[in-house]
């Protein structure tokens, strides 16, 4: 990792996305092109004007298209331009926007449409049969784990070490699909107790069906532009002032689960890159990745938004509602919004971006933000992306 | 855009069939011939973020990603994957160089197609599914017909050139050990081949082949501390075209002169026709014309027949023999082309050029530019 920036100011200055829903019929072209104008919408600029597009997706089982990046190329508006596409698993949608940015920030680009797409409904029997491709083919493969499993060892050993309960767990339910019932774009927001969360069906035990995410269609996208240009389309462009990614090893079943520490890398490196040195004093909003609700807790301490084993805690006390000292996933996150899974971290992004905008409407939370932060997370539980913005 | 530095290269495979190493070790072999190649670095220690470049469906896993980072030093790491060409990769690491995140990058990509059982239908499914899969189609080279048809019909090439091609290129091939497809034929050889499609035959259309690359970039600032002789690259591009079959102009790489317009800017030079070593896709032998008409040399029938772009004229072509001699390493391809360019500059010459395309039925591709 490397500090020695040298780099142009970079600029965030639109964004959009579709609906996120289930079964939905367009096709992941025509879901990539509606996020795409409205993104462009918001900027005020024509495809013309774009230099180069950055692709961001997932498995290409999910869409059932190999070389998904070529097929999305036409629905991103790609033709004729510099396409690429980027991927890191879960954790690709946040680093779909750290592409974007490393585009302009290299120079190589002046204006960058970034495009994140994921349809997980034409999976069958269910997405989850996707997942069965995850895995070494030589010594995992064979045993045929479901991805549920992994995640349900996961959240058991960070509820042992932290002596953590499922009640606890479950407010995070709780809090991003409250969160989401003001999000305009969001599948499944509404009012839930910790009751409904323990009494839903069990999945893999301590993963129950209120735990998780539900399966979406989605499509997000952002502009970023470089800095000098930036005023010349908005009054108030976010700036994009540090990125960090990390990958950790991929033998999973070696590692310490009850902590992510390739997050606090990649947050960590994100940090130094944005001059923040306390980040619990100087982040103002945060969108960590919620695929399972343990997993909010446990990105907001690699983030080092709290102590290791702390974020239950905190979150209990109501320090991460809206209206709380960093309110977390204010956008609903993807317990409440959906979850197609490159699209989602885009929309992480796009949910900081609209708040320190102060464009979010009803998601809006209630202190003043300068500072936010989203990240992303996947592969075989070694990956996360961390990006930092500021008004 | 600061120049950015080869400063290690390593490769393992060229084989029809690696039968004693998995995927991965490949990759692992490869990255310790790029870490020998730069000087000893440790990677663990010496290099700032890491780039693979591979796609799902070649490998026959879903989120191939995940298995990037142990074989090639990248795990606690900033490690990402570009699902694209490795020449995207390349550019990928410019980027991150010219951000300022990293001052080293390794850039990896490879291809194990002998494991892939069902090759032609995998490359089926990179097809639209709504207008071009239900088409059925039963030979996907019959993309690459149409498309060289329109090209000869064009530009006048004959079948006669492209034959002219792949014997200029398979034994251009007899010079490396990179080329398990390499041999000596003559016209005849080649004319009374089968057709596969009209108008290429069986040895017309390069093979698959096994292999794995690693490629270490430094900024111009550390490249010295790894390798005394970098080779620099002073341009890149990439572009890709109508990316949908329907909508395609067939018969031109439009990609690829977009590609080459970025990366020529880039290294501010006027004509390709300025640099010595050009190496270009060669997928199909009609694709090689093609390629070179893109990046802007004219005449191209007519240069080949002059032997323009024989070994030891005034401007070689694939003089390591191109795809057709040592197949194409899929995803790998593009630095495939990179580390021929790299040898030749080694021994002595001073600029290259390469371009790069990802295959039927894509319309992408990369450009490359590079000093000695």
């Amino acid at each position: 990792m490397k500090t020695n920036l040298k780099y142009r100011k970079v600029a965030a200055i639109g964004a959009g996305m579709t609906q996120f829903r289930r079964r939905v019929l367009d096709t992941p072209q025509e879901m990539a092109w509606e996020a795409s104008r409205k993104a462009l919408d918001e900027a005020g600029l024509e495809l013309k004007d774009i230099d180069c597009v950055v692709i961001g997706s997932a498995p290409d089982a999910f869409d059932g298209v190999h070389m998904k990046g070529e097929y999305l190329a036409h629905g991103a508006g790609g033709i004729g331009k510099p396409v690429s596409r980027v991927y890191v698993g879960g954790a690709t949608g946040v680093m779909t926007a750290i592409s974007g940015w490393y585009h302009v920030a290299s120079g190589m680009c002046k204006k960058v449409l970034a495009v994140a797409e994921e349809k997980m409904s034409p999976g069958r029997p269910h997405p989850q049969a996707v997942f069965r491709y995850i895995w070494d083919p030589i010594t995992e493969k064979p045993l045929n784990p479901n991805l549920i499993w992994i995640f349900a060892m996961e959240m058991h050993r960070y509820m042992f070490v932290n002596k953590v309960s499922k009640e606890e767990i479950a407010l995070v339910s709780v809090k991003n699909k409250r969160n989401a019932s003001n999000n305009p774009y969001a599948q499944l927001g509404g009012e839930i107790t910790v009751d409904d969360v323990l009494r839903s069906e069990v999945l893999v035990w301590p993963v129950q069906l209120l735990d998780v995410s539900p399966v979406s269609d989605g499509a997000a996208a952002m502009v970023f532009v470089d800095g000098d240009i930036a005023r010349r389309y908005t009054d108030i462009p976010i700036w994009v002032e540090g990125v960090g990614w990390t990958l950790d090893n991929t033998s999973w079943p070696g590692r310490e689960l009850a902590y992510p520490r390739y997050l606090e890398n990649a947050a960590r490196m994100a940090y130094t890159i944005a001059g923040i040195e306390r980040p619990q004093k100087e982040i103002d909003v945060v969108e960590p990745y919620d695929p399972f609700d343990y997993k909010e807790l446990h990105h907001l301490e690699g983030l080092l938004l709290a102590r290791k084993g702390e974020a239950p805690l905190l979150l209990k006390e109501g320090y991460f509602d809206r209206d709380g000292e960093i309110p977390s996933s204010p956008s609903g996150g993807l317990l409440g919004v959906g979850n197609p899974i490159a699209a989602a971290g885009l929309m992480k992004v796009i949910s900081i971006y609209w708040q320190l905008k102060g464009t979010a409407g009803k998601m809006q939370v209630k202190k003043p933000v300068h500072t936010g932060v989203a990240q992303a997370w996947g592969d075989l539980m070694q990956a996360s992306t961390v990006i930092v913005m500021r008004n | 855009m600061e120049n950015v530095g080869i400063v290690g290269i390593g490769w393992y495979g060229f084989s029809t069939h690696v039968h004693d190493l998995s995927f991965r070790e490949m990759m692992f072999e490869a990255a310790q011939r790029a870490f020998y190649d730069a000087g000893g670095m440790n990677p663990r220690e010496q290099v700032d973020a890491f780039i693979s470049c591979q796609e799902d469906f070649w490998e026959g896993i879903a989120i191939s990603d995940e298995f990037a980072p142990d074989p090639i030093g990248g795990s606690m790491r900033p490690t990402m994957t570009v699902a694209g060409d490795g020449v995207q990769g390349l550019a990928h690491g410019i980027m991150l160089v010219n951000s300022g995140v990293a001052d080293v990058v390794v850039v990896e990509s490879h291809a194990k197609p002998s494991d892939i059982m069902t090759l032609p239908e995998v490359v089926e499914l990179a097809m639209d599914p709504l207008y071009v899969r239900r088409a059925k189609i039963p030979n996907y080279h019959f993309i690459a017909g149409l498309d060289a048809m329109n090209f000869m019909h064009r530009t006048g090439v004959t079948r006669e050139d492209l034959a002219e091609v792949v014997i200029k290129n398979r034994s251009n091939g007899l010079k490396t050990g990179r080329a398990p497809y390499a041999s000596l034929m003559t016209r005849n050889d080649v004319l009374n081949q089968e057709m596969v499609v009209e108008p290429l035959s069986q040895v017309d259309i390069a093979r698959p082949v096994d292999a794995s690359i690693v490629i270490v970039l430094a900024s111009e600032t550390f490249a010295r501390k790894f390798n005394d002789t970098p080779i620099w690259i002073t341009g890149i591009g990439f572009a890709t075209d109508n990316s949908n079959l329907e909508l395609a102009n067939l018969g031109e790489a439009g990609y690829l002169r977009k590609a080459s317009a970025t990366a020529f800017q880039m290294a501010k030079i006027e004509s390709p026709l300025k640099v010595n070593g050009v190496f270009v896709d060669d997928r199909y032998s009609y694709k090689e014309l093609q390629h070179l008409e893109a990046i802007g040399i004219m005449d191209v029938a007519e240069k080949l027949r002059q032997g323009y772009f024989h070994s030891g004229s005034y401007l070689p072509v694939n003089p390591k023999g191109g795809h057709l001699a040592k197949g194409y390493p899929l995803e790998a391809s593009g630095l495939s082309l990179v580390l021929d360019a790299v040898e030749y500059l080694r021994e002595g010459q001073e600029a290259a050029i390469v371009g790069s395309w990802r295959g039927i039925p894509t319309f992408t591709g990369g450009v490359v530019v590079m000093q000695r």
